[in-house]
């Protein structure tokens, strides 16, 4: 029951959220330098006055600004965030169009930066002053500093030139004709890069936190408990201190997704990867701003949702936030 | 110190040495630690913190941290073995199964992400091969002996969703899981409100009656000693500066520092109340440890200090039977043949 | 009344004495000193290079992708254009550090602002103020900073802006837990008892006590902010008319096959950068931290 309350708390307040996107896209729109109704159109070319009258009419732009605020919100309600001049397309289409390559891209990228960076992280911290230790928090703050794209670009040419293993370019070989299967091998085979590129900043933080997390885990109280039982200190180690270990990485995990989604664009356009972030790439280089203000109400719907799934998966980690709001 | 009784020892150390590397040195944390634990005796450790109470335990379960800690010298032998030559999955299998111990926080001594249940079924898994099912049906058991009301519910339960009386009860349930020879308690009740306290104490004695198993019960209270325990040791920035059995030491203290700790608690006391109020505490603080001199290391804060105390520390010296105490003082009793009247000297000593 | 300086009565922050430790904390650290000295190299060469050198980056100089060290004239070679990478490694790097630095100020200012009034008024203020900056969590920074930047004229002030409107939260949020556990220790109490000014006790009696933490994460905003710069540039947005290394990396992405340095070189300009400021605020943070001072 109260379980129940919580899900409808949190729907009820993910709902004011998105509506407070729609209104400061409103806002953005009608605060930009120049004509709100050219603002709409983009600067895609071709545009007549005919097309801005239209405009005009449709988002009541001669009426009072809390009319047409209302207009814009009805309109998103049906589903409707404007129309794209330079892709010929509503903007809701375009972008949910290109929401599953970058997605794609976001999961494998954490996947990556969970596994490599809390493995080295752990494996770190079983000598905190060794070597290994010493090497890892050099390495990862090189792999924080440096910009993605950048990184990007150089696997690039380390794996177009040197050692030609992946793909550097693109969602799948449209030349290859294969199966079902064969195509989405075709597709991870891509995925390689452009999500190794992306995990790289995370792996870096991951392996930190995940370093300081166990050090500080290994020196509580149940971790003498345990080794008091007599447990093996390999099981001390993988099961009583990981365990305990993962819940703050849980957490950034869900906070880093607004920031993987920034990276993505970055690592997208490096990669040709034709997804959200080409598609920021694309309508950036035409000012189609419909297309870009659409872009950021979905990745905000985005941040949304995987903030929700990391409470979920959060509430299953730690049996002590049950029922509690977290 | 009685010989008599070595060979019938349960557990015996003999000159145990702990150093630990600080920033400002060595710290000989543990310095000729000696004593003898029997079957089904409780043995008191007592005194402030700091002072090697809680060392001592850790380095019977051989859980003395590496690095910075290291067992500079010694030995513990228990059933004829000695713990400290023992491999280290030959001690993994003592561990939890036949010494045992309990810690002074149950609020955070039990893993947040595990029920109970599987915290208490580990133990009997680990030591007893039973099958995890076979383990949990144990551990119902143990809670019931334990007094924990409906333990089948409690079982499935997470740490979080008990008090620290019930966690007590839990750790202890875990420690006697596989019914050991020892149980080591360090501050047990610490943390707990003092209804609670009496509560697991009365628990504990039940527990260690039926099982004739032997307890070393860790604590920096003399009211606690007194009512549980049969013989006491007092510890003092790593040594055992007095040794006896419980009502001995207490009518008749040999060390200045154990008169201290008796006088900090009212109802031991039979000075007036006046001069009680005075004693309740011990003025000053343990010195750290990597600063000790050659001497005795309570003489800053010890009210008889002679010249001989900065010079050379005392080594324990028999004042009776069973009971022993590392003071100049003894010395001079010895040598003068005379009876030592503590309180007269401090009356005598002080402003 | 109120406005009477209290000074003498409040014992405003010295801070002297531990200011100093932790700066001699610093100097022992040598990953730090080496990120002081990067960055002070960096610095220098950005300041007095281009009048140095003389080269316009936006020159054309050479053949289109003349590699490094074939022409004397084009060192580092050219791009696509045969514009020399030297002169754009040299005068890239002032928008760069330039943005960087004001961002990083704007940053701080706005979560600063937001933190240390959350904090200190607590109740309903906190409660809106908090609500706004969870608002501002969930869009993507580099994501809301490109629709800024796209919407309104691409400078070097609006990108500034943009970087701080878009990435001040986590600094409200460090600022807002600072105030809330300062505002109640005894001398700010006492303070507030003799009658001294909000304002007085904010920025002259809380503030001074918040710094640790608050310029540790400074710092490394500043990492994060050069990265944003070079990221919005890269990705067109950038001041088209002053050269910068994220422009210089954008411009030279689609020829990426054809000349591989004229990315490579301006790229690792500012992972240098990055680099340094990230060892600065490491360095700081151990000296900075008492927690991490004792082991």
């Amino acid at each position: 029951m109260p379980i129940l309350r919580l899900v409808l708390e949190r729907i009820a307040y993910a709902f004011i959220v998105i509506t407070a996107v729609l209104v400061l896209n409103f806002i953005l729109v009608r605060l930009a330098p120049g004509d709100p109704a050219e603002v709409i159109a983009g600067e895609s070319g071709g545009i007549t006055e005919e097309i801005l009258a239209a405009i005009r009419r449709d988002y009541g732009l001669d009426l009072p600004l809390h009319e047409q605020l209302w207009i814009y919100l009805g309109n998103a309600v049906q589903g409707d965030l404007g129309y794209s001049f330079y892709f010929n397309s509503p903007v809701v289409e375009l972008v949910v169009s290109r929401m599953g390559p970058t997605i794609l891209l976001i999961l494998a990228a954490t996947v990556i930066a969970l596994f490599i960076g809390t493995a080295l992280g752990v494996l770190a911290s079983r000598n905190p002053e060794g070597l290994f230790s010493n090497f890892l928090t050099v390495a990862s703050l090189i792999g924080y500093s440096a910009p993605a794209f950048w990184t990007g670009l150089m696997l690039i040419i380390l794996f177009a030139f040197v050692v030609p293993l992946f793909p550097v370019a693109g969602l799948y070989d449209v030349t290859l004709s294969v199966g079902y299967f064969g195509r989405a091998l075709d597709i991870a085979h891509h995925l390689v890069l452009p999500a190794f590129t992306l995990a790289i900043i995370y792996i870096a933080q991951y392996s930190r936190l995940a370093r300081a997390s166990m050090l500080e885990v290994l020196g509580s109280d149940y971790i003498r408990t345990a080794r008091a039982k007599g447990v093996a200190e390999r099981v001390v180690f993988f099961k009583h201190a990981l365990r305990n270990a993962i819940l703050p990485i849980i957490t950034i995990t869900g906070l880093h997704f607004g920031n993987l989604l920034s990276g993505a664009v970055l690592v997208e356009a490096v990669f040709n990867w034709p997804g959200l972030g080409t598609l920021a790439f694309d309508s950036l280089l035409r000012r189609d701003y419909t297309t870009i203000l659409a872009l950021l109400f979905f990745s905000a719907l985005m941040v949304i949702v995987a903030n929700l799934a990391t409470d979920f998966c959060y509430r299953l980690a730690d049996p002590r936030i049950k029922g509690k709001r977290g | 110190m009685p010989a008599a009784d070595a060979s019938s020892a349960l557990l015996e150390v003999r000159n145990l040495q702990v150093d630990f590397r600080t920033r400002n040195g060595i710290a000989h944390v543990l310095d000729g630690i000696e004593f003898s634990l029997s079957k089904g005796e409780i043995l008191g450790i007592v005194g402030e913190s700091g002072c090697g109470k809680s060392m001592t335990a850790l380095a019977i379960m051989g859980l003395v941290p590496t690095p910075p800690g290291r067992i500079a010298g010694g030995e513990i032998v228990y059933r004829g073995e000695n713990l400290l030559k023992a491999s280290k999955e030959r001690m993994r299998r003592i561990r939890g199964n036949r010494i045992s111990m309990i810690f002074q926080e149950p609020m955070t001594a039990l893993n947040p992400v595990f029920t109970v249940g599987d915290q208490i079924a580990e133990s009997i898994v680990l030591h007893q091969g039973l099958s995890r099912r076979a383990a949990l049906d144990r551990a119902v058991e143990l809670l019931r002996e334990v007094h924990i009301p409906a333990p089948e519910r409690r079982i499935g339960e997470f740490p979080h969703q008990l008090s620290g009386g019930m966690r007590q009860r839990i750790m202890i349930a875990i420690a006697l899981a596989c019914e050991p020879d020892i149980l080591i308690a360090d501050e047990p009740t610490t943390a707990l409100d003092v209804t609670v306290q009496a509560q697991v104490f009365d628990l504990l004695l039940e527990l260690q009656q039926d099982r004739d198993m032997a307890i070393v019960l860790i604590t920096h209270d003399m009211g606690v000693i007194a009512e549980m325990t049969g013989r006491v040791l007092v510890m003092y920035a790593g040594r055992i500066i007095e040794a006896a059995a419980v009502d001995d030491l207490l009518e008749n203290p040999q060390h200045p520092y154990t008169s201290g700790l008796i006088a900090c608690v009212p109802q031991l006391s039979d000075e007036p109340e006046a001069e009680r109020e005075a004693l309740m505490e011990i003025p000053g603080v343990v010195p750290p440890l990597t600063e000790l001199g050659v001497g005795c290391a309570f003489e800053p804060r010890c009210g008889f200090r002679m010249p001989v105390c900065v010079q050379s520390r005392p080594s324990p010296v028999a004042v009776g039977a069973g009971h022993s105490a590392a003071c100049w003082l003894m010395e001079d009793a010895d040598r003068q043949g005379a009876d030592r009247q503590g309180a007269d000297r401090r009356d005598g000593d002080r402003p | 009344m109120a406005d009477r300086p209290a000074g003498a009565e409040i014992p405003v922050a010295t801070a002297e004495s531990p200011a100093r430790e932790a700066w001699r904390m610093f100097l022992r650290n040598r990953s730090a000193i080496l990120g002081l000295v990067l960055l002070a190299a960096i610095i220098l060469v950005s300041l007095f290079g281009p009048p140095l050198y003389g080269v316009d980056p936006f020159k054309i100089r050479g053949a289109p992708f003349t590699p490094p060290g074939v022409d004397p004239n084009v060192p580092l070679g050219t791009d696509h254009v045969g514009r020399d990478i030297l002169a754009g490694m040299i005068g890239g790097g002032r928008a760069t550090l330039a943005v960087g630095a004001s961002a990083a100020l704007m940053t701080v200012a706005i979560g600063l602002l937001v933190g240390a009034m959350a904090g200190y008024y607590g109740g309903l203020v906190d409660e809106i103020l908090m609500r706004i900056t969870e608002f501002f969590q969930v869009l993507p920074s580099l994501i809301l900073a490109m629709v800024l930047v796209a919407l309104f004229t691409p400078s070097l002030y609006m990108i500034a802006i943009a970087i701080g409107v878009a990435s001040w939260q986590s600094t409200a949020r460090l600022a807002r837990a600072e105030f809330l556990r300062l505002k109640e220790l005894e001398y700010v109490k006492a303070g507030r008892t003799i009658g001294a000014t909000d304002r007085r006790l904010i920025w002259v009696v809380i503030l001074p006590n918040a710094l640790p933490p608050l310029i540790v994460s400074a710092t490394l905003i500043v990492g994060v902010a050069i990265l944003f710069e070079a990221g919005l540039s890269f990705l067109g947005l950038g001041d088209p008319n002053i050269m910068s290394w994220g422009l210089m990396i954008g411009s030279s992405r689609e020829y990426i096959f054809d000349s591989w340095w004229s990315a490579t070189f301006p790229g690792a300009a500012i992972f240098l950068s990055v680099l340094s400021v990230s060892l600065i605020g490491d360095g700081l943070n151990d000296a900075l931290n008492p927690k991490l001072r004792e082991r």
